[in-house]
């Protein structure tokens, strides 16, 4: 750990919105309104695919309360145009088509209208008073279904990316991608042993547990006020600025706290919406999805097939990697393929890489960011595949990652190549854990598997004030989904040298300060972390400035220690330290406020990679699997505040063992999703778990003065494949389907051991 | 239909309020009372963000009529704290890290707390059972139970 290099970097103080938090003070999305607002409900598709006919709100506009209905006439057409959102990117022309159906509906549960009432009461029977004539057409929902020759067309313009010569009809197959490193064939010949697997995943939902909601004020003079539950606000005001044409700076959006994201909220569905409702009805207009709404509109996080092949020498060493990837990307184009493709061989060091990804269109909900969107996906494949290959070698399975692990100076299949990264140390770290190093408890058996993710920096601003008293404000403009302003606060307080209680973070509305990019990609302790550093030194500058003015001498002859300003030297002259305090008190005298700002695109940002163990035993006649332990280790850059480190590897690593043991979205034979609710819908609760225990490895990043690196992607990458794994060792059969859930993991064991009939 | 007058006690304090017959307890805490603790997150009964007390029985606010608070006890996470003074739940979950966006804590603090109370010194396995019916997506459990585990431990220290 950080101990004793820093003052409070590595500590854990309690976080700054703590109480709040813990009293119900706390006002997330749906706990805003105004006087006079007005309920917004929305009207959904309930086929998967229809032309949409016509639609007629007379009758709803006559029910006494509602105020305003729209549809897609409601909202200009936008341009086949590509803009970037999350770790994402999106096309104008599908987002404005995802907010609001035009020609056709692509799933259920597509927008199609929406009112805006008095009461929900009146708003919900406007809906039933909404007549939508529809042409229901053919739907398709597997990925491989849709690849097919006669399969349905969602998009008649969908002429296949990336393929030469490109092809003249259109299909339901927007991308391809295609990595190579090295000579695949040639390697493939020098191996000795390979091994060659077919893997499929099926949609998962972030699961955040606060519903989108939305508050949307249009005045008359064209300004808007929104609040949003989001993990960009900036980027609400951006599409909303976008899909509606409004000038940007007339709008001000403003976020609430956010019950969650991963991911998920770095999109629009009912802003736009809220706001055009709210124009037309010259009230403010309140949008809160259900959960049944959450689930079949918003997110998911894509399923998938994978088909991986590894070749290597018999002492392990890895000579050749292959791997086929197709991932739903939901009604419109824009699947995480491209990360999944990148990252699937990103952990080893292997000469022959061919990497080639399929973007898929089927009748389900466009998809969106999910922590380390797409890695999980491919790691499933390939990390089942090194254990394999680890089985028939019989190696340790961390021994042959090792032997194989990517190190500084490793080029990697999508390019760059990396810098100093610590994928080895945490290899050892998670061999010598004393959970690796006891037998697993009896009746138990054990998994390992690994992860990488890039993390991301990009564009972020801060703000540092100093008030009369000589306490501190630090503002920046990234939605706190996790403790991030405990950790913002306390390297202001590392690099100011006071005490973490005389900083005060605060999340600035859209107007309030510069444009930062999304709370994502694990970049906010990073970038906005730079960001907060930076203009803390411009404020300590600004210190300096004050300090030398006071004792008569040049700037550069002063330094900041300990929270004081200091000579430099005793060639400056004789001068007792000033304080942050006494500084504050005189600024009137010498120079007016003492402000810092600070705005950068923030490069560097440093990949993370994870181990994960996983004990367990499967219950041979139910299927049931009981996770006994789980260890999850990654290097972490420099842990600011270790408790919410840790919280990010315990939670990623739950929400993977949801997606290898129970959670997907399962559909009927209409194209309706049958399980769109949380009990049929299984997310892990506590009962399901044992403690998760953390190993950090701080290998810090050279690019940040305080070596971050991004923390929240890595732990939802290895759970898949452990959890696979460890089953494949308990029962001795090796599933590729995911998830692992007890109808099919008992269906396999039966299959696997015929029993006696019964007599 | 004419609206039905429901006299209760909110958080010890004696509160009226007129409420439809098909509005639920969760709805009237939070667009009537101003009690927005109280948080909705399936409106099902799965996740238990809105997790209240009704004449001390753990209930979800969102599987209550809000006619059934008549003459009734109710609680909810507004009423946890004493004046300045944070329940030692909400102190412990705070410096536990046993948050991290938040919007399950209420539920989880309300039902911890009746676990307490009616289990001073509960084991690891009946803390997670307990706390089966509430969802937390960012934590993973693990800061949350262990949390509860070490103030079941000081109050029964301090109760010595």
């Amino acid at each position: 750990m950080s101990k004793g290099k820093y003052k409070w970097i590595g500590t854990r103080p309690d976080r700054p919105d703590g109480a709040d938090k813990v009293t119900g003070r706390a006002r997330f999305g749906a706990d805003f309104n105004m006087p006079g607002q007005l309920v917004g409900k929305v009207l959904r598709s309930p086929h998967a695919h229809a032309v949409i006919k016509s639609i007629d709100a007379s009758a709803a506009l006559a029910l006494p309360g509602v105020k305003a209905v729209v549809s897609a006439v409601d909202f200009p057409d936008q341009p086949n145009l590509i803009v970037p959102t999350g770790e994402m990117q999106v096309n104008l022309r599908d987002i404005t088509r995802n907010v609001m159906a035009r020609e056709k509906a692509l799933y259920e549960g597509h927008p199609v209208a929406a009112v805006a009432a008095t009461t929900e009461a009146v708003a919900k029977a406007a809906l039933d008073l909404i007549k939508v004539e529809y042409e229901v057409l053919p739907h398709v929902i597997d990925v491989a279904d849709a690849m097919k020759e006669d399969a349905p067309i969602l998009h008649d313009h969908l002429i296949t990316e990336g393929v030469k010569p490109a092809p003249t009809k259109p299909s339901n197959i927007a991308k391809r991608i295609d990595n190579l490193k090295g000579d695949i064939e040639a390697g493939f010949k020098q191996a000795e042993i390979v091994v060659e697997r077919h893997y499929t995943t099926q949609a998962v939902h972030q699961g955040y547990i606060e519903p989108h909601a939305t508050l949307a004020s249009a005045a008359e003079d064209g300004q808007i006020q929104l609040w949003s539950t989001t993990q960009g606000h900036f980027q609400v005001r951006g599409f909303c600025s976008r899909l509606l044409n409004i000038e940007t700076s007339q709008i001000r959006v403003t976020p609430t706290e956010i019950g969650g994201g991963f991911g998920g909220k770095t999109v629009v569905y009912l802003e736009p919406i809220a706001v055009r409702l709210s124009q037309k009805s010259g009230k403010p207009v309140k949008m809160v999805m259900s959960r049944d709404e959450v689930f079949r509109a918003s997110g998911p996080a894509p399923g998938g097939t994978v088909h991986v092949k590894i070749g290597a020498k018999r002492d392990g060493t890895i000579v050749a990697a292959e791997c086929t990837i197709a991932l739903q990307a939901g009604a419109f184009p824009g699947s995480p393929v491209g990360p999944a493709c990148w990252t699937s061989f990103a952990c080893y060091d292997i000469p022959n890489i061919k990497v080639v990804g399929y973007d898929v269109v089927s009748n389900r909900p466009k998809v969106a960011a999910y922590r380390a969107p797409g890695a999980p996906i491919s790691a499933w494949g390939v990390e089942s595949t090194v254990d394999i290959l680890a089985q028939e070698l019989r190696m340790d399975p961390i021994d042959l990652r090792l032997k194989n692990a990517a190190k500084k100076g490793t080029k990697t299949s999508y390019g760059p190549t990396f810098d100093t990264i610590g994928f080895v140390e945490t290899l050892e770290a998670a061999k010598a854990s004393e959970h690796y190093k006891s037998k697993p408890r009896a009746g138990m058996s054990r998994g390992v598997a690994a992860g990488f993710w890039f993390n991301v920096g990009a564009d972020s601003s801060a703000a540092a004030h100093v008030a009369e008293d000589g306490t501190v404000t630090i503002i920046s403009g990234n939605p706190d989904i996790g403790g991030s302003r405990a950790s913002l606060a306390l390297m202001a307080a590392e690099e100011l040298g006071v005490d973490y209680s005389k900083v005060r973070p605060v999340i600035a509305d859209t107007s309030s300060i510069g444009f930062n990019f999304v709370t994502g990609g694990s970049r906010v302790t990073f970038a906005t972390g730079l960001a907060v550093v930076n203009s803390v030194r411009d404020m300590i500058r600004e210190l300096k400035v004050r300090a030398a003015k006071t004792w008569g001498v040049d700037p550069d002859g002063v330094i900041w220690e300990d929270g004081c300003a200091k000579p430099a030297g005793s060639n400056v002259g004789e001068f007792e330290p000033l304080s942050l305090a006494q500084l504050a008190a005189t600024a009137g005298r010498t120079g007016g406020p003492i402000n810092g700002h600070a705005q950068l695109n923030a490069q560097g940002a440093g990949p993370g990679f994870g181990v994960h163990i996983v004990d367990l035993a499967v219950d041979r006649d139910t299927g049931i699997v009981t996770v006994d332990r789980y260890t999850a280790a990654q290097d972490v850059g420099t842990a600011i505040h270790p408790s919410y480190v840790e919280g990010q590897l315990q939670g990623g690593a739950v929400q993977g063992v949801g997606w290898a043991l129970n959670e997907e979205y399962i559909y009927g034979s209409k194209g309706r999703l049958d399980n769109a609710g949380f009990l049929d819908y299984r997310m892990p609760v506590a009962s399901d778990l044992p403690m998760i225990e953390t190993i950090l490895v701080e290998v810090p990043n050279p690019h940040h003065p305080y070596g971050v690196r991004g923390v929240g992607e890595v732990p939802i990458v290895p759970p898949l494949a452990a959890v696979g794994n460890a089953v494949a060792r308990s029962t001795g059969i090796r599933l590729t389907d995911l998830p692992l859930s007890p109808p099919r993991l008992s269906a396999a064991i039966d299959a696997a051991t015929p029993r006696m009939a019964a007599e | 239909m004419a609206k039905t007058h429901v006299t209760t006690t909110i958080n010890g304090e004696p509160t009226e309020f007129l409420c439809d017959a098909s509005q639920t307890m969760l709805d009237v805490l939070r667009d009537q009372l101003g009690l927005t603790g109280s948080k909705e997150g399936c409106g099902s009964g799965d996740c238990g963000a809105c997790s209240i007390m009704l004449d001390d029985r753990l209930i979800c606010s969102c599987l209550m009529l809000a006619v059934e608070a008549e003459g009734k006890k109710v609680e909810t996470i507004e009423g946890m704290a004493h004046g300045e003074q944070l329940h030692p739940l909400q102190k412990k979950f705070v410096e536990f890290a046993a948050l991290q966006c938040g919007i399950c804590t209420p539920g989880f603090l309300v039902a911890s707390k009746a676990l307490l109370a009616k289990n001073p010194n509960p084991t690891e396995t009946e803390v997670r059972f307990w706390l089966a019916g509430n969802l937390c997506r960012c934590t993973g459990y693990d800061k949350i139970v262990r949390a509860v585990m070490e103030v079941a431990a000081e109050m029964r220290e301090t109760a010595r």
